[in-house]
């Protein structure tokens, strides 16, 4: 059951409900009475969030790919900083699309991914397929950028191979139901994930990060710290899964989510699993949800801020620990500015 | 006159911590504040600065003869009230610079000044530190995470003095130093000492005042003052204590 699979069908019944396990706090099928018109082909705005980083760009206008095709290959031991442009041009109408990326041993990708509400309203959906060769590496950096009342889910499966490097870091405000899924295969073996997110949800927005990272193999690396802030009445979901396989030992995973909520009508739904078979592994996850500290905010008033400007100082500081990780330097200041921009409660 | 307190009383939450609390605090004067614990001197300093949940039920507090209990935290702040803190709070991932400059510019802004640019800022913080001999670095740290007790008091002199406010309350400024940094915390404050500012300086022992000299001594007690005097006063709380002024509550 996915959004992609009710597209194709134009079928309701394969919408995801509150029904399945994985998909209770983001109930699609209850949400989705009518499955809008397919997206027609759209001009979307000249610059993404990105504009003048990296060295080439691939465009996706209304799940359209614009003079290219959905396969990205890097050679073995090529290099490429790529921006990945989703953009959503037509308000009410619904699009998919599916990409693939492949890197050659020893390449490295960064890429600057945004996904670019331009109309109302719209559905999307993405999926794209990675698949990194021995001792590869990515840089993934997601600027979800959604429409308030745009429903939308982007999955990424991600497989990876021996001393192979992932790190990934989605910042997003949500949408009026959205979703973003990563999924990795993680054959120990030396091989690190680093996946790290960030939602600053407002209004009646609802964003979810999930991940579901499997450790097949003996010696991996996993690392997360997922951060949250919620006003209004906001929604933010999120759902960690790290799986240690029989035999997986020498592992090590860490997963920390930290939400702060704003309003007494904001809401986080978090269900941090490790799951692990293995018995020689180093395994570890926090997880806190709470208000600002009134200490620290009276602090700042009593140094002459307002109040709101005591709040944005203080949720940017907490939100700055998961972009400061971001190792590309021209994205991380972006994604500074854009959690700047979009500062709630 | 500067300070004005007449009867002040204030509850937290269902207690009543101050009763009928009278105080004149004129303009160039420094007032130590002494008391035994649980007296209501950390409520009397966050009753004047506006926290949330302390509540004024009787009386007044006025700053210039304007009523300071109607303004908002940050609007007496920028009035030039300044609270240094007994425990200074730790703010994860805000550079003390970055912080100070937020706070600096917000009391501009409130007052109708102009903006201080990053330039001169920068000038002035450089200066300020070495006075204080700091090391110019702290500064780039976030504010007071993973700073020692001596550390965060000299932080709060330093943000005292780049905010260059009228009215400073101390509140146990002395509290976890060691002879060295209070010697130095004292000449920071001691350098602020100037005709159109004024100071209480809220402490449980005399030894703060050996290097901050006051010109009157408040006894607090049970909410209200019991006594005030000469600088002689706290030697005589020093050698005698508390007892007398407790029983007499």
């Amino acid at each position: 059951m996915t959004l992609s699979l009710a597209l194709e069908a134009r079928d309701l019944a394969q919408l995801p409900s509150r029904r399945d396990e994985d998909w209770r706090w983001t109930d699609l099928r209850g949400l989705i009475r009518e499955l809008p018109a397919p997206s027609p082909e759209a001009e979307a705005s000249p610059a993404g969030p990105f504009e003048g980083h990296g060295d080439s760009e691939l465009l996706v206008v209304n799940g359209r790919l614009q003079g290219d095709v959905g396969l990205l290959i890097l050679g073995d031991g090529q290099r490429r900083v790529l921006r990945l442009r989703l953009v959503s041009a037509s308000p009410g109408t619904a699009h998919a699309v599916r990409l693939s990326i492949q890197l050659g041993s020893g390449a490295e990708l960064t890429l600057l991914e945004t996904h670019e509400g331009q109309a109302e309203g719209y559905l999307a959906d993405s999926h794209l397929s990675v698949s990194l060769s021995t001792g590869a590496r990515l840089e993934r950096i997601v600027l979800a950028d959604d429409e308030a009342e745009a429903i939308s889910v982007s999955t990424a499966e991600v497989r990876l191979e021996a001393g192979a490097e992932f790190c990934q870091t989605i910042l997003t405000h949500g949408a009026r139901r959205q979703r973003l899924e990563t999924r990795v295969e993680h054959p120990g073996q030396a091989a690190k994930v680093r996946m790290d997110g960030a939602y600053l949800v407002s209004g009646r927005r609802h964003a979810d990060l999930t991940t579901a990272v499997t450790h097949g193999g003996t010696d991996g690396v996993t690392g997360q710290l997922i951060k949250g802030v919620v006003a209004d009445q906001g929604r933010g979901v999120f759902q960690g899964r790290i799986t240690v396989s029989p035999g997986a030992d020498r592992t090590d995973a860490r997963m920390g989510h930290h939400a702060l909520l704003l309003s007494d009508r904001a809401e986080v739904n978090a269900k941090p699993e490790l799951l692990i078979f293995a018995d020689d592994v180093a395994c570890a996850h926090g997880a806190t949800v709470g208000a600002l500290d009134e200490d620290a905010l009276f602090y700042a008033q009593q140094r002459g801020m307002p109040e709101a400007v005591a709040k944005a100082l203080l949720t940017e500081a907490f939100i700055g620990e998961v972009i400061d990780r971001i190792e590309h330097d021209g994205a991380r200041e972006i994604a500074h500015a854009w959690a700047a921009d979009r500062q709630v409660g | 006159m500067m300070l004005s307190i007449t009867n002040l009383h204030a509850r937290v939450e269902a207690a009543e911590i101050l009763k009928g609390l009278s105080l004149e605090l004129p303009a160039g004067e420094v007032h130590a504040i002494m008391g035994p614990n649980g007296a209501g001197k950390s409520t009397l300093s966050y009753v004047l600065t506006g926290r949330q949940g302390y509540e004024v039920t009787e009386g007044t507090a006025t700053l210039d003869g304007e009523d300071l209990l109607a303004l908002e935290a940050h609007e007496r702040a920028a009035r030039g009230v300044f609270l240094s803190f007994q425990y200074p709070l730790e703010i994860p991932g805000v550079p003390a610079m970055t912080f100070l400059r937020t706070a600096l510019n917000a009391q501009h802004k409130a007052r109708g000044e102009p903006e201080v640019s990053a330039t001169d800022f920068l000038k002035r913080a450089r200066e300020v530190a070495k006075q204080l001999k700091m090391d110019f670095d702290m500064l780039k740290r976030p504010l007071n995470v993973g700073f020692s007790g001596g550390e965060k008091k000299r932080m709060e002199i330093f943000q005292m003095a780049m905010l260059s406010p009228r009215l400073l309350i101390l509140d146990e400024t002395d509290s976890g130093l060691d002879i060295d940094a209070l010697k130095i915390v004292a000449d920071g404050v001691n350098a602020l000492r100037s005709p159109d500012r004024a100071m209480l300086v809220i402490t449980h022992y005399q030894r703060l005042l050996d290097y901050i000299r006051p010109d009157r001594v408040h006894v607090l007690a049970a909410g209200r003052i019991a006594a005030s005097g000469g600088p002689e006063l706290a030697l005589e709380l020093e050698r005698d204590g508390y007892d007398k002024y407790a029983r007499a509550a």
